[in-house]
């Protein structure tokens, strides 16, 4: 079993994953290395880390220097292709272009997804981040709590490998002893920025990052995340054998040819075809879910993209994992006499709550990181350092003015680009060129630092998405139509990241009299500009008020299962794809032990 | 046959009629606009042209490859004289005409991206206006100007004009192309070299800063978790 096409694909499979990304990766991981046999489909190409990464290419050797483009918006060399937000021939519509009423909707289309060019940070939720409603009366309870996904952050983390450490901070869960990776040692800017931070109450520790500060302990591991099962531990040592350490350089948005960094490309799906249980499908546009008259899955039906001729395969279970807003879209597609208003829908809520991060930065020039001795800052191609919401007491007291808090991520040193985008600006308003302008880029080279602020977003009535009942895509599949609105929470919670950072810098030494407005408004990010949209089919206690059940089961058909980030009931500041990988794997669970039991 | 799982009016499927258009149009090659894609409606342009959604990534590619260059010689010319003036030669680096900066401003201004477009337009009135002013005062053009006279028209267009002054223009062209020139330069080899930039190649293991710079400002207290 391998990569099939419509004519091969034909068996009777125990489950169909519609997706190859965090949770479709995850979820195919777990269903083949326990003895399911699944068929993933995906809707772009097939995808070779391994050939296809442009490894320590510099950035003259892209087309504009590897500026983004709208047809690869990250630039040349990102590992991203047929993607973006916008994907020729698959249009999606907004209800209203007013100023932040829009959605941009990302998509890959090729195998793994977007896992191939994330930012790799990755947070467990915490205990509160479940029961956000309990707290403070907005949005919803998941109907699980942290103790229900901890054992699952546990596996997740030890099987793709992350570095961090435990530092026993509110809401920022601790991982058992032994399961984090060490982290990189911090950059001169991050050093600083710590020093400064503390002056401000801002605490600053190791980031979590899906990436190997040392090789994986093939020995352990394959036996504490399979007992018993000799057959994935011997699949799992030698795959994890095949994955290096990383070797501190090149961008991990690019992906990574050694295997060193997370992709659902790189850990989840070798090991799951090493099974012989996993076929995939490329090139497969899914389109709906099909039923039959009790309104039972039987399949899904999907466009072969390479004849744009349809096609079904069928399957004892279906697991969604196309991404939050590409699930919902299906089951909406889905109707049938049973289901007229779309599968899993019979609360009207399929669609609706869905919740991107709120996104704001702000930076500057630090004098006293000028003229830094050369030395590879590169590191782990990402933050080494980062800062956990800091101010819950605060919050709870009512004093910020916004329910929800957020995250800081760092951007500072001597990077590879970091060579002209400061520059390209002029540092402080320069208007240098000649033997002087040479000068001043050596001296400045480095010293920028940036901060970014990623923040917890309510689920609100105006943030959804439905098909609009005039567009199709060029396979004729109805598309979707989003309608988007920030609450007060989010754009104020922006203008604090923006106040905060804006001291920060100062307190770092930056010299710069620019200060950011008191509208947070103007300065949000637009809604899905920071690729991390859950919702749409959120998971909740009672049918009525909920797409899924607390094991991502969709309430109308048993055999259906949301594995991606359409569940989500929250969104906290917390980066969603650990947690999505986390959901999955305990979807999974369930369903193994649903079909052993015969109950699926 | 019907769908008997099918309820209601069945939503528009894709026909043998598209579906031949459609593979007609992707075979056409990346540099075609897929006519299919233009008639749906969306919030976002087209990529239809350039290198596409899923260019050769590991391939070299050099100016010119992608999309034709667009600049006249006497353009070209002129804009190596100008990149030489903004990054001259000194003892640590060529200039940038000599890392093949001029290749980069050309294949940008000619590049099929809106955002490219709208500098197009500045780069090219700007290099009219330096031509025009050149041969008024020297009476010859720019790259052919002494390099006193070069720096002169360059000085007067170099910093902020006033909004609405005659140099206006002139000087938002000149900002502009000082950016491009740095952004071409500053990602050559030579130009990471000049900056110090020592990343980009494996490491056994990755040491921070040096303990030298972390004591200097006072860091020491803070490395180490």
């Amino acid at each position: 079993m391998a990569f099939v096409d419509p004519d091969t694909a034909k068996g009777r499979y125990d489950v169909i994953v519609v997706g190859s990304g965090a949770a479709g990766g995850q979820a195919a991981y777990t269903l083949t290395m326990e003895g399911a046999r699944v068929l993933m489909l995906e809707a772009g190409r097939n995808y070779d880390s391994r050939t296809e990464t442009p490894m320590f290419k510099t950035l003259d050797q892209a087309p504009l220097r590897d500026s983004g483009t709208p047809g690869k918006p990250f630039g040349f060399f990102d590992a991203t292709i047929d993607g973006g937000w916008s994907v020729p021939g698959e249009p999606y519509t907004n209800a209203s272009t007013e100023r932040g009423r829009e959605f941009k909707w990302w998509r890959a289309r090729m195998l793994g997804g977007r896992t191939n060019h994330w930012g790799r940070i990755s947070l467990r939720n915490g205990p509160y981040d479940f029961k956000p409603r309990s707290r403070d009366g907005l949005g919803f309870d998941w109907p699980i709590s942290y103790g229900d996904l901890a054992p699952y952050y546990d596996r997740v983390e030890m099987l793709i490998g992350v570095y961090g450490t435990n530092e026993g901070l509110e809401n920022t869960p601790n991982s058992p002893q032994g399961v984090l990776l060490p982290p990189p040692k911090a950059r001169i800017g991050e050093l600083l920025a710590r020093q400064r931070g503390r002056g401000l109450g801002i605490p600053v520790i190791p980031a979590h990052r899906a990436v190997l500060s040392r090789a994986l302990d093939h020995k352990s591991v394959p036996a504490r995340l399979h007992p018993g099962n000799l057959k994935a531990q011997r699949i799992l040592a030698e795959d994890m054998q095949g994955r290096a350490a990383c070797f501190w350089a090149t961008p991990c948005g690019r992906g990574c040819a050694i295997r060193a960094n997370y992709q659902s490309t790189t850990v989840h799906i070798p090991p799951a075809l090493a099974t012989g249980n996993l076929d995939i499908l490329p090139n497969a546009m899914a389109r709906e879910v099909t039923v039959d008259a009790s309104g039972k899955a039987t399949g899904v039906s999907y466009i072969d993209k390479r004849t744009g001729f349809e096609h079904r395969v069928t399957g004892r279970v279906v697991v969604l994992a196309a991404g939050a807003c590409e699930s919902a879209r299906l089951l909406l597609n889905s109707k049938s006499t049973v289901f007229p208003a779309g599968l899993g829908n019979s609360s009207g809520l399929v669609g609706k709550y869905i919740m991107d991060t709120v996104g704001a930065s702000w930076g500057g020039q630090i004098p006293l990181l000028e003229s830094t001795p050369p030395h590879s800052e590169d590191g782990a191609g990402g933050d080494h350092c980062y800062t956990p919401w800091w101010l819950y007491k605060e919050q709870l007291a009512g004093k910020l003015g916004f329910a929800r808090g957020y995250h800081v991520e760092f951007t500072t040193g001597r990077q590879m680009w970091a060579g002209y985008s400061a520059m390209a600006e002029g540092a402080g308003g320069s208007t240098s060129y000649g033997l002087r302008l040479k000068e001043e880029a050596r001296r400045y080279h480095g010293s920028y630092v940036s901060f970014t602020g990623r923040g917890e977003m309510i689920p609100n009535e105006d943030s959804y998405c439905e098909i609009d009942p005039g567009v199709t895509d060029k396979w004729g599949i109805p598309v979707l139509r989003f309608n988007w609105k920030w609450s007060d929470h989010e754009t104020r919670q922006v203008a604090h990241m923006q106040r905060t950072f804006a001291d920060w810098i100062a307190a770092m030494g930056c010299t710069s009299a620019n200060r950011p407005g008191a509208d947070g408004s103007k300065a949000i990010e637009p809604g899905g500009s920071i690729i991390h949209e859950v919702g749409g089919a959120i998971m909740g206690a009672k049918a009525s008020a909920s797409v899924t059940n607390s094991w991502s089961q969709t309430w109308d058909a048993k055999n259906v299962f949301v594995a991606d980030g359409a569940v989500f009931a929250s969104n906290a500041d917390k980066n969603p794809t650990l947690t999505i990988m986390a959901l999955a794997w305990r979807t999974a669970d369930r369903i193994l032990g649903e079909l052993r039991r015969g109950n699926l | 046959m019907s769908d008997p799982l099918r309820g209601g009016g069945p939503p528009a499927r894709i026909d043998r009629r598209l579906a031949i258009k459609w593979i007609l149009a992707a075979g056409a090659g990346a540099l075609l606009v897929d006519p299919l894609s233009l008639t749906a409606a969306g919030p976002a342009a087209v990529p239809g042209t350039g290198y596409g959604t899923d260019p050769a990534m590991t391939r070299p590619n050099r100016p010119g490859d992608c999309w034709p260059l667009t600049l006249s010689e006497a353009e070209r010319r002129d804009v190596a004289a100008l990149c030489d003036v903004i990054l001259p030669a000194d003892d640590r680096s060529p200039s940038a005409s000599q890392v093949g900066v001029p290749d980069f401003i050309d294949e940008w201004i000619s590049a099929p991206y809106p955002s490219q477009a709208k500098d197009r337009k500045a780069i090219t009135e700007g290099l009219d206006w330096l031509r025009g002013a050149s041969r008024a005062r020297f009476g010859a053009a720019f790259a052919d100007a002494t390099a006193a006279e070069r720096l002169a028209l360059c000085e007067e267009i170099a910093h902020e004009a006033p909004t609405g002054s005659e140099l206006e223009v002139a000087s938002r062209f000149f900002r502009r192309f000082r950016n491009l020139t740095s952004a071409g330069f500053y990602t050559t080899p030579v130009g990471m070299k000049d900056l110090g930039y020592v990343g980009n190649v494996p490491l056994a293991t990755f040491d921070g800063p040096p303990a030298d710079l972390v004591a200097k400002l006072g860091l020491t207290g803070e490395v180490g978790w």
